[in-house]
């Protein structure tokens, strides 16, 4: 890799390494966008249309969070980027001071659209809200990523599951590595808005490294991990992303996507993630699950109905310092405020988590945290994800 | 509870404070004026950071039974009353039977027991039952038990005269209760005046709850819906004309800004805030325009909100006509308010009134609300919420400064303009 190359300067983002895990790949940065700095390791909340579930952008903001995600095709085509642009972006739109980062479909979604159709071009969609087909080209996507006036912008990508196999996977490889050029060429603000790569290849090594020897090769700000955390074997995916950061340049963001279960975060941190991003928390949050150290807590059920503690009596968060179990399974049966609370308390244990992990690295002593925290999460020692045993071994964690 | 009246118009409209209210004491509440409106204590859609984002909130919190009543069990379990129960701290706790914004089913009320619905169903409750739930929630104040069935325009006359006598004898039997119990020492009651319709059976039932020791009065029976407002108005003021001075008046399932008017005209002190919920929950922003100052900059610049909205005013107009008189339908729109997912907003981005200090119009557009209301997004009603709130508590002080200044022709003439379309 040159390192000349890969070092965009010009590009409005800078990384600073602020500590290096001597044990696993974990890293500790500040990353500076143009709205504010961001300490990595980093999970971003997603509010795909310009909302994040109920919560508004001061308590957000009170929680901590520095970096959030927007959608590129919901936004797009409501209320659209013209109209976005006239509210001087997403961030004036929603009224949002701080970052944000907006993936152009987002995985899952991207799944979910029997309907699309991959040409060279671009992806056509038909429009759930009217029927009506879109093409979403790289030129397009950018376009109305620039509208939107993301911190961070994600190239399109030809997007297959991750349990496709074959000459389907290679293809959209080499796909999206010649979308990531016209993207790259259709940036109209490239000293303002940062564009990053997605790294494709399926769960073949072989197509994974060639994507990352050619896609490293451009001039971009940061890359991103894709195409995983799709139903694949957590072996699998365990393995393409240690094998990307292996080959990420160290001094650029890596962004793991649609990563947010509280094991997957700790051990993909290990493995020299920076950035990640899930709808989980805060979809959960709305049928009852409470995130915590040891798991989850089903507010709804009813052995809480009379359980006076509040969710984590650990927490920190405005719903622990005030309500109880008790209370907020009550109301989940008058009021829509019961979702609210426990969306702000999943949020706010997905950045806890994630400060602690910060910290630990930033002190040194990551590994104990990890053992802490599996010990912690898990009953008993026979009951840790195999996958994250053999994931953690490779970056010389044992755990007794 | 004592209530201290510092002007009586026209022998009728009264302004003043509620004192010395909750058990130490420390609250207080200007009347004419209007509770906290909650969903098992929570203000619909928000969190306490987010209700707080607005100053002046009522002292008074109005919890109801038909939601509390299917946690008995936790309540009594947990000792210390609803208010600690659900994270509130310093506020006045008020216990009425039904929640104002949701119709209830008729049909199940006996000589002994009334029903309320929960999540869960119906759940008949007896006197014992009533006051065993009393006891858990630990109101500072709350309605007796009281049959309330009479709104429905068709309803017999013996019908009405039961329900009187139904009314008094729960009252009596409540009282009874409640003097025996412990937990409810220095809990105030307040007696329900019903009676329908027809006048001397108002009369009659505002008379004898007057002679029992409760420490104010419930209106029962007079919502939105149930009777036009020249009845309504007339009931009203036969009522309040036997009630005692010194006792507040609480008239239930009135909301909407005209009708509140008029019946703080008949002697009304207190209401409940339902109507901006139901405003939020059709996805509408209250806008009508309660200034009446006499700074001639002021006075001289009609409103924004209603200065704009010229094409939505004729709409509203028609509204007035087909709706506000069609009395059964309570979600339907009415003139006071602007629906933000009409076309219209998509690309308008000034605030949802101009110059409102609430902290949904401090930091967001109608752009915006429309966005958040077309995608079927959760803060739509979060900052709906925020703004028909801070809007409806905004006019209750204007009322109550218009009141004090002469002016309350003056406000009623500017909303009645706002009902009838005209700017």
């Amino acid at each position: 890799m040159s390192l000349k190359r890969a070092l965009s300067a010009a590009s409005p983002l800078t990384l600073r390494i602020v500590a290096q895990c001597p044990v696993t790949k974990a890293r500790a940065c500040d990353l500076i966008l143009p709205h504010c700095a961001v300490s990595t390791p980093v999970f971003m909340p997603v509010g795909t249309q310009g909302t994040l579930k109920g919560i508004t952008v001061d308590q957000l903001e009170g929680l901590g969070c520095q970096i959030c995600l927007g959608n590129t095709y919901h936004l797009g085509m409501r209320p659209g980027p013209d109209l976005i642009e006239k509210a001087n972006g997403l961030h004036g739109f929603m009224n949002w001071k701080r970052n944000l980062l907006t993936v152009t479909v987002g995985f899952r979604w991207c799944l979910l659209l029997s309907s699309q159709e991959v040409t060279e071009e671009g992806v056509k969609f038909k429009s759930p809200y009217d029927g009506k087909e879109i093409l979403l080209s790289p030129e397009k996507s950018i376009s109305i990523q620039n509208s939107l006036g993301s911190d961070i912008m994600m190239q399109l990508d030809d997007v297959v599951s991750s349990t496709v196999t074959g000459p389907r996977v290679e293809e959209a490889m080499h796909r999206s590595i010649r979308w990531l050029d016209r993207c790259i060429a259709a940036n109209k603000n490239p000293h303002k808005q940062n564009l990053f790569a997605i790294i494709q290849g399926g769960l073949n090594a072989e197509l994974r490294k060639a994507c990352l020897d050619e896609m490293t090769q451009r001039d971009v700000p940061g890359f991103a991990i894709g195409g995983l955390s799709g139903g694949e074997e957590k072996d699998d995916f365990w393995q393409m992303v240690t094998l990307s950061t292996d080959h990420l340049p160290r001094e650029k963001p890596r962004y793991l996507m649609g990563v947010g279960y509280a094991v997957d975060l700790v051990v993909c941190t290990a493995l020299g993630c920076d950035m990640f991003d899930c709808v989980f928390p805060t979809r959960t949050a709305r049928f009852g699950s409470a995130l915590v150290p040891w798991g989850s807590l089903q507010v709804k059920h009813k052995q809480y109905a009379k359980d006076l503690r509040p969710i984590d009596p650990d927490c920190q968060c405005p719903t622990c310092k005030r309500h109880s179990r008790a209370y907020l399974h009550a109301l989940f049966k008058s009021d829509t405020a019961a979702m609210h609370h426990i969306t702000i308390h999943n949020i706010a244990y997905q950045l806890t988590l994630m400060r602690s992990v910060r910290e630990s690295i930033v002190e040194g002593r990551f590994p104990d945290f990890i053992r802490t925290f599996m010990k912690r999460m898990f009953p008993s020692r026979d009951q840790y994800p195999g996958w994250a045993v053999d994931a953690l071994a490779s970056v010389n964690i044992t755990l007794e | 509870m004592k209530l201290e009246l510092s002007r009586v118009v026209q022998g009728r409209s009264r302004l003043g404070v509620l004192k010395r209210l909750g058990r130490a004491g420390q609250h207080s509440l200007e009347v004419p004026g209007c509770l906290l409106y909650t969903h098992l204590g929570t203000v619909p859609h928000l969190t306490q950071d987010t209700l707080h984002t607005q100053s002046n909130l009522p002292s008074v919190t109005q919890v109801t039974l038909s939601n509390i009543a299917e946690h008995q069990e936790v309540l009594e379990e947990f000792k210390d009353g609803f208010r600690k129960f659900s994270g509130l701290h310093d506020t006045v706790l008020y216990c009425s039977l039904h929640d104002p914004a949701t119709p209830c089913p008729t049909g199940y009320t006996t000589n002994k027991t009334v029903s309320v619905w929960g999540s869960g169903g119906r759940i008949e409750l007896t006197v014992a039952k009533f006051m065993t739930l009393q006891r858990a929630v630990q109101p500072d104040w709350y309605q007796s038990m009281a049959d309330g069935e009479t709104w429905q325009s068709n309803t017999s006359r013996k019908r009405v005269r039961k329900s009187v006598d139904r009314t008094l004898a729960h009252l009596d039997e409540c009282l009874l209760v409640h003097q025996k119990s412990q937990e409810l020492e220095g809990v105030e009651v307040f007696g329900a005046v019903e009676g329908g319709d027809i006048l001397e059976e108002r009369v009659r039932s505002a008379r004898e709850t007057a002679k029992r020791p409760v420490a104010g009065f419930c209106l029962d029976g007079l919502q939105t819906g149930s009777m036009d407002q020249a009845l309504r108005t007339q009931l009203i003021t036969a009522v309040t004309k036997e009630l005692p001075e010194d006792k507040p008046r609480l008239l239930q399932g009135v909301g909407r800004p005209d009708e509140v008017l008029e019946c703080v005209d008949a002697g009304v002190d207190l209401f409940e805030s339902f109507f901006p919920f139901q405003v939020t929950e059709r996805g509408c922003a209250l806008c009508f325009s309660f200034d009446v100052s006499p700074d001639p900059e002021r006075a001289g610049r009609a409103p924004p909100a209603v200065l704009e909205l010229d094409g939505e005013k004729e709409m509203a107009g028609e509204t007035q006509q087909n709706g506000d008189l069609n009395l059964d339908d309570q979600t339907q729109m009415t003139s006071f308010e602007i629906n933000l997912k009409d076309k219209r907003y998509q690309g308008d981005f000034r605030p949802l009134v101009e110059g409102c200090g609430c902290y949904c119009c401090k930091n967001h557009q109608r752009a915006y609300l429309h966005h958040l209301l077309v995608t079927n997004e959760l803060l739509a009603g979060v900052l709906l919420m925020i703004h028909n709130t801070a809007h409806y508590h905004g006019f209750f002080s204007a009322l109550r400064e218009a009141l004090a200044n002469d002016k309350l022709d003056l406000l009623k003439r500017r909303v009645l303009r706002e009902r009838d379309g005209q700017t």
